[in-house]
């Protein structure tokens, strides 16, 4: 009686199992399972106003170590030259739907306004971290820009490859916009080391951890994500179907 | 266990020399509706948010906390094996749209059977322990009872016991809602949103491990829940969370 019932339940189990697998690889269940992630964004940004700001905490809340995760050091000769020069003739690119293209030289941005935060990092694997970023605002890089009417999206181009392929992330307007959105070039008191992303990594405090690019080459303007690399709007949202949206 | 008002019982025609078969409106439809959607529900989040566990299954107190900080439970590798997460390979996206998604079933359900139980009076007429009930006595002999499997006959069986009460409402005003609230604490864009969640949890990893444990008292109250349910009758049990109608235990002592 008991292995009876111990064997309808193994294979109870086994048949509830199949089949969420079964569902996981079926494409119309996976729409129905990504109309969720537009409901929650949607409700999120319903019940938030659009400027809320993310927790800033004290100095003493600040993580003994920041863990790295992602590249720690991206491959190539290029970067390793311009880690050895300390930055000092990287270029930050500025195109795609604006008035002015930019191409803005380190020092130049690191003399502009910036923006102190301690907030928290918040991995989708689930750790947190909270450090102290410098950086300007990314609004004001934007409007010096001159943002052209149509865009709607931001794309980070970064300097860092997984497996091969370019990592990129994109933001909206909102979170372009937000005034927590920094792109930071320097880290609890010290120009950003390469482990987390030097010279230039996205603060967008809003948002899960694999939104932070790092090692930030370019930013370009768009109208729309079906322009860039795999349409999906992110290195992890095109290969491994993580959420565009990392509000949750 | 009823929470309609127990008024609407029916008896079958007595048959000759069987017993009458007595049988009560037990359970009402936003109970039952509510009941079968979180059969569902409850066992899909549990089994994702165990795959999402094992993507970092290391807890921590306080508002930050990584691998080189201070976890008080931590585990090697995947500690969770496939036949209890969904999906049952590893694979954090899938599983967060598994349980994103099912979020809002749980959400929604839990708020409209709050609402539905405390305007129809089902929350203080069935499920409010009576002060009585609460005395230490009755609370222990209700233990003896469980102990012994001696459940109750007739009319007592129309009513949670104080066991049943105090666990339903553990598990509906405190249990559910904790969950939810701790959920809300994970995500950066709530605690924007609503800057209390992290007062209220004491920070993001402390809400993360509450969310842990909260998860494995529900699991254990899912168990227990179910032995009760083999132990007191299944069939009787299951047909009156389907269709509303309890056929009452005969009381011995009569006949």
């Amino acid at each position: 009686m008991i292995s009876r019932r111990r064997f309808v339940a193994a294979s109870s189990s086994g048949l509830l199992l199949t089949g969420c697998d079964r569902l996981t690889n079926n494409a119309q269940f996976r729409g129905v399972l990504r109309h969720a992630e537009k409901l929650t964004m949607a409700s999120q940004r319903l019940v938030s106003s659009r400027d809320a700001l993310a927790r800033e905490y004290h100095e003493a809340d600040i993580s003994p170590i920041f863990r790295s995760n992602g590249t720690a050091m991206p491959a190539g000769d290029d970067y390793a030259r311009h880690a050895a020069e300390g930055f000092s003739n990287w270029r930050l690119a500025v195109d795609g739907l604006v008035a002015t293209p930019l191409s803005i030289p380190m020092h130049i941005l690191r003399s502009l306004p910036y923006r102190t935060q301690i907030t928290r990092h918040d991995c989708v694997e689930g750790w947190s971290a909270i450090g102290k970023w410098h950086g300007v605002q990314l609004s004001r890089i934007l409007d010096r820009a001159g943002l052209s009417s149509k865009a709607k999206f931001i794309v980070f181009h970064c300097a860092d490859k997984i497996g091969g392929k370019p990592y990129y992330e994109s933001i909206d307007l909102v979170d372009a916009f937000h005034p927590q959105t920094i792109l930071a070039w320097g880290m609890n008191g010290h120009l950003l080391p390469v482990k987390n992303g030097a010279p230039i990594r996205l603060r967008v405090e809003r948002q899960l951890g694999y939104k932070q690019a790092k090692y930030i080459q370019r930013i370009e303007a768009i109208d729309s994500l079906d322009r860039a690399y795999g349409g999906k709007g992110g290195y992890w949202e095109d290969n491994a179907d993580y959420e565009w949206y990392a509000g949750v | 266990m009823h929470d309609g008002a127990g008024m609407n019982e029916t008896s079958n025609a007595p048959r000759a020399a069987a017993p009458a078969r007595r049988f009560a409106y037990r359970h009402r439809l936003p109970t039952r509706l509510w009941h079968w959607i979180n059969a569902l529900v409850v066992f899909v989040m549990l089994m994702s948010g165990l795959m999402i566990f094992n993507a970092h299954p290391h807890l921590y107190w306080g508002q930050y906390g990584a691998n080189f900080d201070h976890p008080w439970l931590s585990f090697r590798g995947r500690p969770i094996p496939g036949w209890a997460t969904i999906p049952s390979t590893y694979n954090l996206a899938a599983a967060r749209r598994w349980h994103l998604a099912f979020a809002w079933l749980l959400c929604l359900g839990l708020l409209m059977f709050l609402a539905a139980s405390l305007i129809n009076g089902h929350a203080r007429r069935d499920l409010t322990p009576r002060s009585e009930e609460l005395l230490p006595q009755h609370v222990w002999q209700d233990v003896i009872d469980h102990a012994r499997l001696r459940f109750p006959k007739g009319d007592a069986a129309l009513r949670y016991n104080v066991l049943q009460k105090l666990s339903y409402v553990s598990v509906i005003f405190v249990l559910l809602p904790l969950m939810v609230l701790s959920g809300f604490a994970m995500s950066p864009a709530m605690d924007a949103a609503w800057p209390w969640l992290l007062f209220l949890f004491a920070g993001r990893q402390s809400a993360r491990s509450i969310h842990f444990i909260c998860a494995m008292a529900l699991l254990a109250f899912i168990i227990v829940h179910l032995l009760m349910v083999v132990l007191a009758g299944p069939a009787n049990e299951i047909r009156s969370m389907i269709t509303g109608w309890f056929r009452v235990p005969q009381e011995k002592a009569r006949n």
